[in-house]
């Protein structure tokens, strides 16, 4: 298979580059917890239990018959660990949904753009993931799930206190909203500690974007809701858009500014950055997620030509690595993935180099 | 909530450790205060569920609270109480931070009272419900609830028009009640 053949099989809709705002937002996720009522949740749920929820999905899925579109029904406990991984590193599951596998199970949109994690922290973790700035859009999506689900399935609901979760940090609407963004200009010119902790104050956090750790990627963050309680989903879905904008106007200015101020020193740092990655032979994640980075600011500036901008979320993933040994095809330890890593990104670049001519 | 002067206040109930945990109680509207060391504090099971720094969103709440200020304003319960339904106790959740099942919400609710006001400054579920129980009287007047909320801020945005726009509709829907 081909380099492009094999982008365009592990592409998920969300890593399409397309959608509002794509330059700077790479994606939109809205994530609902549901559980059935009456039933243990799964951290202390025993096998009896976590069986009638898997049975209860089956049923649900069946009864939905097709008009959630073509939805696949996964146990996890059926997917060797490498395959768990690329789930993860795609986004569709967290780390936690590969770890003691029995009973758990996902379920999956053939465009990956809707996943259930069943037996994760809550029953239910219904999610949906757009590229761009499409917060309405995933949670419409989300909300049509939950309402099929819902009409075959008791899901626990007070209406005190809304949908009932293992976790009281995602009691009401149970619903998490983020937004995925590439912010180099802010993080170039140090304001993003500031953006951190002034979207804090707004009931929003900031973290980076794989697995739950603070560490920062290619200057990628997510933006999410931190409050799901005492407002409904649409406010909540429309503060963290306003917010959000009003991080993209700052985003967008400071880009302006540093290429007004100093272009030249930019235009090097980029064009350093794609000289390495076009021709360094070994790169790990956190280094080439950097130069990426660089790369894509580039392009989005007008300064790099030739190359679509969606390199920057289709290498995100295609680098990490589950990814790159599903890719080469074995197993490999980190000094190996580093070469590996390399050999991808440079082909990757002759690739666009010739499309873009 | 004032934070306490220099002189260090001593425990109430071992006299040795400097008191960090000051417990506002209000029963029947008397109101007593409590000042005991952490240790003290939490033996007595005056601490409240979401002082354990052991607590999987600890980081998300810093800020949200002061952990030297507790404010119980019932008496606690032992914490061997069990849901009824799956059994978790309050000791377990918390150590674990997470509750058992659905049903511990509602036997667990004065506890969980103000953790949640604090988490979400809020203890109302004002969204989406589930379709089975949709199109009720409650429906209409969590609308207006959410319609009142717009007029307020468009009333403070002095878009007069839209707030008039909203009154109406207010009056129509609790008309409709
Ligand atoms: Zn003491
Ligand atoms: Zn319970």
């Amino acid at each position: 298979m081909s380099l492009k053949d094999l982008i365009n099989k592990t592409l998920s809709q969300w890593m399409k580059g397309t959608g509002p705002e794509r330059d700077i937002v790479i994606g939109s996720r809205v994530r609902l917890a549901r559980n059935l009522a009456g039933v243990p949740f799964p951290s202390i749920a025993d096998d009896e239990h976590k069986a009638y929820v898997i049975k209860e999905t089956k049923r649900a899925l069946q009864a939905t018959n097709g008009t959630l579109g073509r939805m696949e029904f996964i146990p996890l406990a059926e997917v060797p660990p490498l395959e768990r991984q690329l789930l993860v590193e795609k986004h569709l599951i967290s780390p936690a949904h590969t770890q003691n596998v029995k009973h758990k199970a996902v379920i999956l949109r053939d465009d990956e753009a809707v996943s259930i994690m069943v037996n994760e922290e809550d029953h239910f973790r219904i999610q949906a993931l757009f590229p761009g700035l499409a917060l309405e859009e995933a949670w419409k999506l989300c909300s049509s799930v939950d309402d099929a689900f819902s009409e075959v399935l008791d899901f626990a609901y007070g209406e005190r206190f809304g949908y009932l979760t293992a976790c009281p940090t995602n009691v009401g609407t149970g619903m998490r909203a983020s937004i995925m963004m590439h912010l180099p200009a802010l993080t170039m010119t140090d304001q993003i500690r500031k953006m951190i902790g002034a979207v804090s104050r707004f009931g929003l956090a900031v973290r980076g974007i794989y697995g739950e750790g603070t560490e920062v990627l290619g200057n990628i963050y997510q933006l999410s809701n931190q409050i799901t309680l005492g407002h409904s989903e649409e406010e909540i879905i429309q503060h963290l858009q306003k917010v959000t904008m009003q991080v993209l106007e700052q985003e967008r200015a400071a880009r302006q500014r540093v290429l007004a101020q100093d272009r030249l020193r930019l235009e090097d740092r980029i064009y350093r950055s794609y000289g390495i990655l076009a021709n360094a032979r070994l790169l790990a994640t956190h280094e080439a997620m950097q130069l990426l980075s660089d790369v894509r600011l580039g392009i989005d500036l007008g300064i790099v030509k030739g190359i679509e901008p969606r390199i920057l979320q289709e290498l995100m993933v295609m680098i990490r690595p589950a990814h790159l040994q599903k890719l080469m095809g074995q197993e490999l330890d980190a000094p190996a993935r580093d070469e590996k890593r390399a050999a991808l990104i440079r082909e990757r670049l002759r690739l666009a180099e010739k499309e873009g001519g | 909530m004032k934070k306490r002067g220099e002189a260090a206040v001593m425990c109430e109930a071992c006299h040795k450790e400097p008191a960090t945990v000051h417990v506002t109680r209000i029963v029947n509207d008397q109101k007593t205060e409590l000042h005991l060391c952490a240790q003290c504090a939490k033996e007595r099971g005056e601490i409240e569920m979401n002082v354990e720094p052991s607590f999987a969103f600890h980081n998300i709440l810093a800020g949200f609270f002061e952990p030297e200020t507790v404010v119980v304003s019932h008496p606690s319960r032992p914490a061997a109480l069990r849901c009824s339904n799956c059994g978790l106790s309050l000791a377990d959740y918390r150590r674990i931070g997470k509750l058992g099942c659905s049903q511990c919400y509602a036997q667990f609710e004065r506890e969980l009272e103000p953790l949640l006001k604090r988490i979400h400054r809020s203890v109302e579920h004002t969204g989406k419900r589930p379709k089975r129980l949709a199109g009720g009287r409650l429906d209409v007047r969590r609308e207006i609830e959410r319609l009142r909320r717009e007029l307020q801020e468009a009333i403070a945005r002095e878009a007069y028009e839209e707030a008039a726009r909203l009154r109406d509709q207010i009056r129509s829907l609790e008309q409709g009640l």
